[in-house]
């Protein structure tokens, strides 16, 4: 058991990903000496050398471009978006190569290609450093997309993405880098793709993922005060949702309330919102509600506490679940 | 405003071999020696090459194809440069390179696929080291550049080629491979064929410069060769690609063309250009001057050209056959080959989706 920050759990998963695998690359805007501006890649140069930890020039289309010709000769990219504003430069090599290459090849190419994408606000930044673009990912097909909420499933969510053959979006939530936990480095982690019942309810089912988990996780312990018992999912994978955990949950609690930091509308929530509403119709006793972002761009800093979904407007929500 | 460039006279710098005329003329910087069989291999290529591309023009009028990309005046700077390719080395091509495939070994049919909607491009690029058609503007020649840079990584002696067009240098992408393969030295060779139009803007909306001379800004070699030549496109390319596989890094080529066909069968090129300048390319013709150069030698006779024309005229008649014959892809193939790994999504669509096709059947 070795007590990490959630930033040196991914550094730790990648130096293992690394050392299991000749073939796995970083690549990013300051990745080698730096270590990373959240210093995530730190000392892989170091132990690693400058071919498999590669400064890049400062274009993020290129980062992901030359990463696709990487992995078409064979090998495994793992690049590092640095900002999650920044991934627009990038967006066309991800959607419209990255994402359809495997599909247009028949299955001839494989593109095991990992986008670290720190996200999301809450740490005071200036304009750009604060977003969650996840929605456009998840609504392109050929992509995986995924968000790591806590230092344990950093660890191992990092190494099998890297070891997955389909292009994977990683998300880590930035406000978080610095959280820290028992890590057990020998331990196996949960399939890339399945949510996690990380606190356990009957009265309201919270589904979150990246940076809203913890939120989520103090709202629900806040509940319990006032007697609620709240269940907190932590999604895992945003593409596929795991609707088997999220739909056994909502069955049972009957109400569900989606957080996420990306604006409401068009969210990821309504998608979740949706497929509950198909797969839980008869147990419902309420409508989805979800806790979100407005649908304005991200707002300066100073005012980022009333954009961001805190303790109280996830409880306000619970209530009003509760209310029906 | 803007700054004068293209027109029909070939400017100075431009690397010739063989004249419109076909007269063989020598460059002081590449040099090729080419048997009577050589040439003749060559001249047979650029017709049949011409063959599949009328056959497939003609199919798309009529119906069979939903689009085509004629190469039509360019068949000299992509057998040229496609020869040069040897078999380590792997071609990264746009949506036109049907006589890059030629060479590669990729059977046509699999060009009128693509065309014919029946898939994305059905042929295996490992199998031909010759990639997928790109059809957004430029994003193949980063690729390209990653692909050199795992060359580079595996320590093989092999390289790269990156096709685009005139009207892709304006592209972010093409000038961010140029920076990466500058500053990583990859083994990589830009070749643009510059036909003069991109759809219907002429090459002096996209530079106010001679398109060679860019890579001289990023720190690599670059040359410009007549592109309706190829004996020289064949020259330039193979030294460009000795030089990346010897470690030298990039060099940019600039083939000097002229497509002399619609941008697309969906374009319609009259409403942009004149008529003469279509007439004064035609007296630059790639295979004109080839078929000429083997007369002036006596390299071949007319039984050799009859036998070409034939083995054409067979090879667009069974092209046509074959496209006919092209089965419609079956309603799962929808959901195949999106992920190499399972995957939820695609198993509930699936799955919902042809039990409701199989309702019907009841």
């Amino acid at each position: 058991m070795t007590v990490l920050t959630l930033a040196k759990a991914l550094n730790e998963g990648l130096r293992a990903a690394m050392d299991a695998d000749p073939k796995v690359l970083v690549m990013g805007e300051d990745v080698g000496k730096l270590g990373g501006v959240f210093r995530v890649t730190d000392g892989l140069q170091k132990d690693f050398g400058e071919d498999r930890v590669i400064d890049t020039p400062l274009a993020e289309s290129g980062i992901i471009g030359t990463a696709i010709g990487l992995a078409l000769r064979g090998y495994r990219p793992v690049c590092e978006i640095q900002f999650d504003g920044f991934v627009f430069p990038a967006a066309d090599q991800i959607i419209t190569q990255l994402a359809k290459m495997p599909l247009r090849s028949l299955g001839k190419l494989k593109l095991p290609v990992v986008v670290r994408i720190p996200c999301g606000g809450g740490i005071g930044a200036v304009e750009h450093h604060s977003e969650s673009p996840e929605a456009y990912f998840t609504h392109t097909g050929g992509l995986r997309v995924v968000a790591c909420s806590n230092p344990v499933d950093a660890y191992t969510m990092i190494q099998d993405a890297v070891r997955c053959d389909d292009p994977i979006v990683f998300f880590e939530p930035k406000r978080r880098y610095w959280d820290k936990a028992d890590v057990e480095l020998d331990a196996p982690g949960l399939p890339l793709d399945k949510a996690k019942v990380v606190r356990t309810g009957s009265d309201v089912t919270l589904l979150a993922y990246g940076p809203m988990v913890k939120t989520c996780l103090e709202s629900a312990a806040a509940a319990e005060e006032d007697g609620r018992s709240v269940e907190v999912i932590d999604l895992r994978s945003l593409s596929p949702l795991d609707m088997e955990v999220i739909a056994a949950s909502v069955n049972r609690t009957g109400r569900c309330v989606v957080v996420h930091e990306a604006p409401v509308f068009t969210g990821l929530g309504g998608e979740l919102a949706a497929r509950i509403s198909e797969a839980c119709f008869y147990r419902l006793e309420s409508p989805v509600l979800r806790v979100g972002g407005f649908s304005t761009p991200y707002p300066p800093s100073r005012l980022e506490d009333h954009y961001l979904p805190d303790l109280d407007r996830v409880l306000d929500a619970v209530d009003r679940v509760l209310a029906y | 405003m803007t700054a004068p460039t293209t027109g029909l006279t070939a400017p100075p710098e431009l690397v010739q071999l063989l004249t419109p005329e076909g007269e063989r003329i020598e460059h002081p910087d590449y040099h090729i020696d080419l048997t009577a069989e050589e040439v003749r291999s060559l001249y047979r290529d650029l017709v049949l090459v011409r063959r599949i591309d009328l056959e497939a023009v003609a199919l798309q009028r009529q119906g069979e194809l939903g689009l085509w990309a004629s190469l039509l005046g360019q068949e000299a700077a992509q057998v040229g440069s496609g020869r040069a390719l040897t078999g380590v080395d792997m071609a990264f091509p746009t949506y036109r390179e049907h006589g890059v495939a030629w060479c590669r070994g990729v059977d046509p049919i699999n060009l009128l696929g693509l065309f014919r909607g029946v898939n994305h491009g059905g042929w295996d690029p490992y199998e031909h080291n010759f990639h997928l058609y790109s059809i957004v503007i430029g994003t193949q020649t980063l690729h390209a550049v990653g692909y050199a840079m795992g060359i580079q990584r595996d320590g093989a002696e092999a390289a790269s080629i990156v096709y685009f067009g005139d009207g892709a240098t304006s592209q972010g992408d093409v000038n961010e491979s140029f920076i990466w393969a500058s500053v990583f030295n990859a083994p990589v060779v830009f070749f643009c064929q510059n036909n003069q139009w991109a759809i219907s803007e002429p090459l002096e909306k996209q530079s106010r410069i001679p398109l060679y001379k860019r890579a001289s800004g990023f720190g690599f070699p670059g040359v410009r060769v007549d592109g309706n030549d190829v004996f020289a496109c064949l020259a330039v390319t193979r030294k460009a690609l000795a030089d990346a596989r010897a470690g030298q890094g990039p060099t940019m080529v600039e083939a000097f063309t002229y497509r002399m066909g619609a941008h697309t069968t969906s374009d319609d090129p009259t409403r942009y250009r004149v008529a003469d300048e279509l007439e004064a390319w035609k007296l630059k013709d790639p295979i004109e001057r080839v078929k000429a150069y083997l007369f002036r030698r006596e390299l071949a006779d007319q039984e050799f050209f009859d036998k070409v024309e034939a083995e054409a005229d067979l090879l667009g008649k069974e092209l046509r056959r074959a496209c006919l014959a092209l089965p419609d892809p079956s309603p799962e193939a929808l959901f195949e080959h999106v992920y190499a790994e399972p995957h939820a999504l695609m198993a509930e669509e699936r799955e919902q989706y042809l039990s409701y096709l199989a309702g019907f059947e009841r």
